[in-house]
């Protein structure tokens, strides 16, 4: 129960941030990538703004056993890059740019971004739904 | 002086960090986006499903709130019905691939200086910049 409001809190908190950071707009998104066009940095600002207090929880968190609700922390990520990471990344990166939403602000402007922004929900569900089985697909061919 | 949307940025990154603070230091969880949907269409996260319901909740409800109650001068996708299918697509594709998007990778991994973190944003802004000046200034579809 008390991990579902914190949840929902932090869920609601990431809405209003991304709300007043001008992030929800996907054509500010854009600007941000529009490197040969009209720049817009604003994305670096809240990317800076975010970074801050989590880099401090980082540090708070490395000096605990365990978060406020008895559950381990998330464990240190190896230092393997592989080749899923590199061909996702890349593939996220050209679906952002084509519209500039990605997961999290297409969730927070569902309420107001119509009918395309459902459509863009409803074809990232699939593309999800369709991620696990693509997956063993690349590693069969890398394998090869 | 700095543009205002500049400021409005930083503030508003300042509640996005202050939000995945929360979720990692109570919760015990990194605040991915793609990672907390991603879970519960492949059903690798069922066991956690109420409390990533309940992100989502918060995520999608507190903000149309807002919004009623001040506006919003967000600007609508204009782009055709294909386009937007085909980017839903590489998006929920690529985020889950990856293992994260611009909020797990970009601000919770960079923010512990995880070099998994570092490569997948360079990857995505490169990709992502590549993407808007083939299709804005090159082929002007977008």
């Amino acid at each position: 129960m008390n991990r579902c409001l914190w949840a929902a809190l932090s869920g609601a908190m990431f809405g209003i941030g991304l709300t007043l950071s001008g992030m929800t707009d996907p054509l500010k998104v854009q600007g941000w990538l529009d490197v040969f066009g009209d720049w817009d940095p604003t994305l670096a600002f809240v990317m800076g703004g975010a970074i801050l207090p989590m880099a401090v929880a980082w540090r708070l968190a490395a000096r605990r056993s365990k978060a406020a609700l008895g559950s381990d922390f998330p464990a240190a990520p190896g230092p393997q890059v592989g080749h899923n990471l590199v061909i996702g990344s890349v593939l996220f990166g050209a679906g952002w740019g084509l519209v500039g939403l990605c997961p999290g602000p297409a969730l927070a402007s569902l309420s107001w971004s119509g009918a395309y922004g459902l459509l863009f929900l409803m074809a990232m569900l699939a593309g999800m739904f369709a991620a696990p089985g693509v997956r063993l697909w690349i590693d069969r061919m890398a394998a090869k | 002086m700095m543009p205002s949307d500049w400021i409005w940025g930083f503030c508003g990154g300042l509640i996005i960090g202050l939000a995945a603070a929360l979720y990692l230091l109570i919760n015990g969880r990194v605040m991915g986006a793609s990672g907390i949907i991603g879970g519960l269409v492949d059903r690798t996260g069922r066991d956690s499903a109420n409390e990533r319901l309940c992100f989502l909740a918060g995520l999608v409800g507190v903000p149309a709130i807002l919004v009623l109650m001040v506006g919003s001068d967000d600007t609508q996708l204009i782009q055709s019905p294909s386009i937007v299918i085909a980017a839903g697509l590489l998006v929920g594709l690529g985020t889950r691939l990856a293992n994260g998007c611009t909020s797990g990778h970009g601000v919770c991994g960079i923010s512990r200086l995880s070099l998994r973190g570092i490569v997948a944003t360079v990857f995505y802004i490169l990709a992502g910049g590549l993407c808007v000046l083939l299709f804005r200034h090159v082929l002007g579809v977008i």
